[in-house]
């Protein structure tokens, strides 16, 4: 494990030296203010054209002003660009067709536009900001912490190891297998559609971190093999039956089977 | 060479013959006749995942630790590390990541363990459709259902003893329902658990219970089982010269030996493929049991499913009608007893008892070696597709939220469903199925009596066409007209002919409502007066065919 451990940190060090010297250049400014690396270089150009984006793309649903309508859309004002980098950056918004819940879909805009309308969001209040790629780093985590954080707040809905689950009327807590690091904070962080808000006093920034790293832990795939998307017994009474039975009944004829 | 093994075979044979005599069994058992269908082969799937299962667990034994002591991970695996768990836990792990083989072995035993019980289900389908249960196989019946039984019992146990979240959540649940009991419930639970659940000593119990208990009377009843095959001589199919009193089949030897000899090995190949493959009960994502979490998708394994569902189904009220009643300061939790105690109480009752059920309605004594095709038996095999019906949507409300998710359906509207579901489905399909057999009964009358249709179409020379049909085979016939006919009974008259009443009438009449149930619609073999007319019938019809045809054909020669 050590020596695993040693290997791992090794092959790392170039990108934790390449964060470090981000965080440096970026400054303490950004550390004080606790306005992320985007926020802080917003520039009045950006936030204007997120605006012109908002508009044509936006308003019609959560209003000119970003105000939001009642039963329509809620209000944007504080939200932060941290669930604008969510909500656009996974695709949910802008949303297809009004159901149980806005599910992932390709992502309209490019990465310039969603920061830009991720400016003009933020602009309109205070809100949590997108998280830094060191805050996110599972590299950086404690996936055992992570574990244990994630079983009691999370697993609940999105399964053992975020494989996702069912809610009530339809909606549901996605799988997690394939959601960025980044994406992940910001979900905890701004609590996007059916998920509760888990904020930095509730989970604080190193926790969120070290559930991240749990996550990334459970791409490198499974060690006993297939997992049936990690999804529970149900999958594996699916394959008992229809694999492994129907693999056994074909034998029982091809051995019945008569020789002539 | 060759001779020399066959010397030395004989000879060690003979050693043995001459000390213990051992050699008129083995001529006797040797010489047992046995029918021949793969559906005969299905308790051999149930056997042979049993040896897996013991040999598999033979192996994970010798690393598993039934402790509930706290230790402190500190192995290969990442998400772990430091983690408190406790030594059954850990041992998992150990076992699993760092003994070679051991999580391969760890895969086999429990896919094995589906494999068990879900072949013991196939064979006891098998078994209720064909009524292979019927007299003299009534109590062999039962012991396959208490294997049943048992194998539930074995898989539960085993189950938990990794002392994971997903296994502690699935106890949690078998100790609600245990307290749901009124007045012994909760003695029961603090017997089991030694004290409030989880306590401190449920996992060496249930070691014990695994490893020891559950198993020991598997091997003893299956000893039982195989005793009373042997003693009854196997069922047969139907089929030309098979009769209640005759057996046509092959002997043990060297056929059977050498089929059944092999089978196990695919069988353990089988599995063995599974457990290399696929990721069975990944007690690693899981985490080691502490009683507040549950995640999503905290399902038992499959034949456990059918209890969740039914809790699942249960609703809490009905309109205004709470399901948890006071009564004397005794509370009844109605919304658990139903569902986790009284419903699989009735079904497992029902199984068990259903041979006995069908003889009150047959009221037949003989003895059974032929099996019934299903269709001759409209009614039963009617309740065995809705018993399975019954059972597969309790098993799908058991899964609802995994449904849901993968269909993008709401999970409300799914229970809602299978609330109506459960009333509605099993009696359509009972009627469903029992007419379909009977179509098939009229099928094969109408094949008896007119013979297959050949396609040959020929013109009388008064201008009629008449498809030519060629007659049943013998093999052919005795199949379809060799089922019994029977016909409901009335109950006897409640006086006999001295004026007095008879006595258990109330139970006279329930088997003549029975019998009524069972055979009021049926379809009648055809009889051979029957027969004999039709071939009559048909013989001029052929007669005539075959007269014109060669008219035809001399007029085309012309």
């Amino acid at each position: 494990m050590h020596a695993l451990a040693r290997k791992r940190y090794h092959k790392a060090a170039p990108l934790i030296l390449v964060l470090t010297l981000l965080a440096l250049l970026t400054g303490v400014g950004a550390v004080i203010t606790s306005q992320s690396a985007e926020a802080t270089t917003a520039s009045s150009s950006d936030i204007e054209e997120g605006q012109k984006l908002f508009t044509s793309n936006c308003a019609t649903c959560h209003g000119i002003d970003a105000q939001g309508q009642d039963g329509v859309a809620p209000s944007l004002v504080g939200v932060g660009a941290a669930a604008v980098d969510f909500q656009v950056g996974t695709g949910r918004m802008p949303m297809q067709a009004s159901g149980a819940q806005a599910p992932a879909k390709e992502v309209v805009f490019t990465e310039e536009q969603i920061a830009q309308l991720a400016a003009y969001v933020a602009s309109l209040g205070t809100g949590p900001s997108v998280p830094t790629a060191e805050q996110v780093d599972p590299e950086l985590g404690d996936a055992a912490k992570g574990m244990e954080l994630f079983r009691t707040n999370c697993a609940m809905c999105h399964g053992s190891v975020g494989g996702g689950g069912a809610l009530t009327q339809g909606k549901f807590a996605p799988s997690l297998m394939e959601t960025t690091p980044t994406h992940i904070f910001e979900a905890m962080l701004t609590g996007p559609q059916s998920m509760p808000v888990f904020n930095n006093a509730n989970i604080t920034e190193e926790s969120k971190r070290d559930i991240i790293a749990y996550l990334v832990a459970q791409r490198d795939g499974s060690p006993g093999g297939l997992s049936f998307g990690s999804i529970g017994p149900v999958a594996e009474a699916f394959w008992a039956w229809i694999v492994g039975i129907g693999l056994l009944i074909a034998s029982t004829i091809w051995i019945g089977a008569r020789s002539s | 060479m060759g001779a020399k093994l066959n010397a030395a075979a004989s000879g060690t044979a003979n050693y043995v013959d001459e000390r213990t005599g051992v050699g008129a069994l083995v001529k006797y058992f040797s010489r047992k006749l046995f029918p021949d269908h793969w559906s005969f082969m299905l308790g051999e799937v149930a056997l042979y995942s049993f040896v897996v299962l013991l040999l598999s667990g033979v192996f994970i034994t010798a690393y598993f630790e039934p402790s509930m002591t706290i230790v402190e991970y500190d192995g290969p695996l990442e998400t772990m590390q430091g983690v408190e768990m406790s030594k059954a836990f850990e041992s998992t792990l150990h076992m699993s990541f760092e003994v070679p083989g051991g999580l391969l072995m760890r895969q086999i035993h429990h896919w094995a363990a589906l494999m068990f019980t879900a072949a013991i289900v196939i064979h006891m389908a098998r078994v209720f459709f064909t009524g292979a249960f019927r007299k003299p196989r009534e109590l062999n019946w039962l012991v396959g259902f208490t294997l049943m039984i048992l194998s539930l019992a074995g898989g539960f146990t085993g189950y938990s003893l990794p002392d994971d979240v997903l296994s502690g959540n699935g106890l949690r649940i078998i100790d609600g329902v245990i307290k749901s009991v009124p007045i012994l419930g909760s003695y029961i639970s603090f017997w089991l658990f030694g004290g409030e659940f989880p306590g401190e000593v449920l996992i060496p119990r249930l070691f014990t219970a695994h490893i020891l208990l559950v198993p020991g009377l598997i091997l003893a009843l299956v000893a039982v089982h195989l005793f009373l095959v042997f003693l009854h001589k196997h069922t047969q199919y139907p089929g030309g010269g098979r009769t209640h009193k005759n057996v046509v089949g092959l002997p043990l030897f060297p056929v059977y030996t050498a089929k059944a000899g092999g089978f196990f090995f695919v069988v353990f190949g089988i599995i063995a493929i599974l457990g290399a493959l696929f990721t069975i009960n990944p007690v690693w994502n899981y985490g080691p049991y502490d009683p507040s979490p549950v995640s999503a998708g905290t399902q038992p394994d499959w034949y456990i499913l059918f209890v969740d569902g039914a809790l699942r189904l249960m609703p809490g009220w009905l309109g205004p009608i709470p399901f948890e009643w006071h009564i004397f300061g005794i509370t009844l939790p109605m919304n658990i007893l139903i569902p986790a105690v009284i419903i699989p109480g009735l079904f497992f009752t029902t199984l068990a008892l259903y041979p006995w059920i069908e003889a009150w309605a047959t009221g037949d004594r003989g003895e059974k070696h032929v099996l019934d095709r299903p269709r001759n038996a409209p009614t039963r095999t009617g309740i065995g597709v809705a018993l399975i019906s019954f059972y597969m949507i309790l098993a799908m409300e058991g899964s609802n939220d995994i449904i849901a998710n993968l269909f993008h359906l709401s999970l409300n509207d799914l229970t809602w469903t299978f609330r109506i579901a459960i009333f509605v489905v099993p009696p359509t399909l009972f009627w469903v199925t029992k007419r379909i057999a009977m179509g098939l009964q009229r099928k094969d009358r109408e094949l008896v009596l007119h013979g297959h249709e050949t396609g040959r179409i020929v013109r009388h020379e008064h201008g009629e066409y008449i498809e030519v049909h060629e007659p049943l085979s013998d093999q052919e016939l005795w199949l379809r007209v060799n089922y019994e006919n029977i016909a409901p009974f009335d109950a006897p008259e409640e006086y006999n002919e001295a004026g007095v009443r008879r006595k258990g009438m109330r139970w006279q009449r329930f088997k003549a409502r029975l019998s009524r149930f069972y055979f009021e619609d049926r379809v009648e073999p055809v009889t051979p007066a029957e027969y004999a007319e039709a071939q009559h019938h048909h013989g001029s019809h052929d007669d005539a065919a075959h007269e014109s045809e060669h008219e035809l054909a001399e007029a085309a020669k012309d």
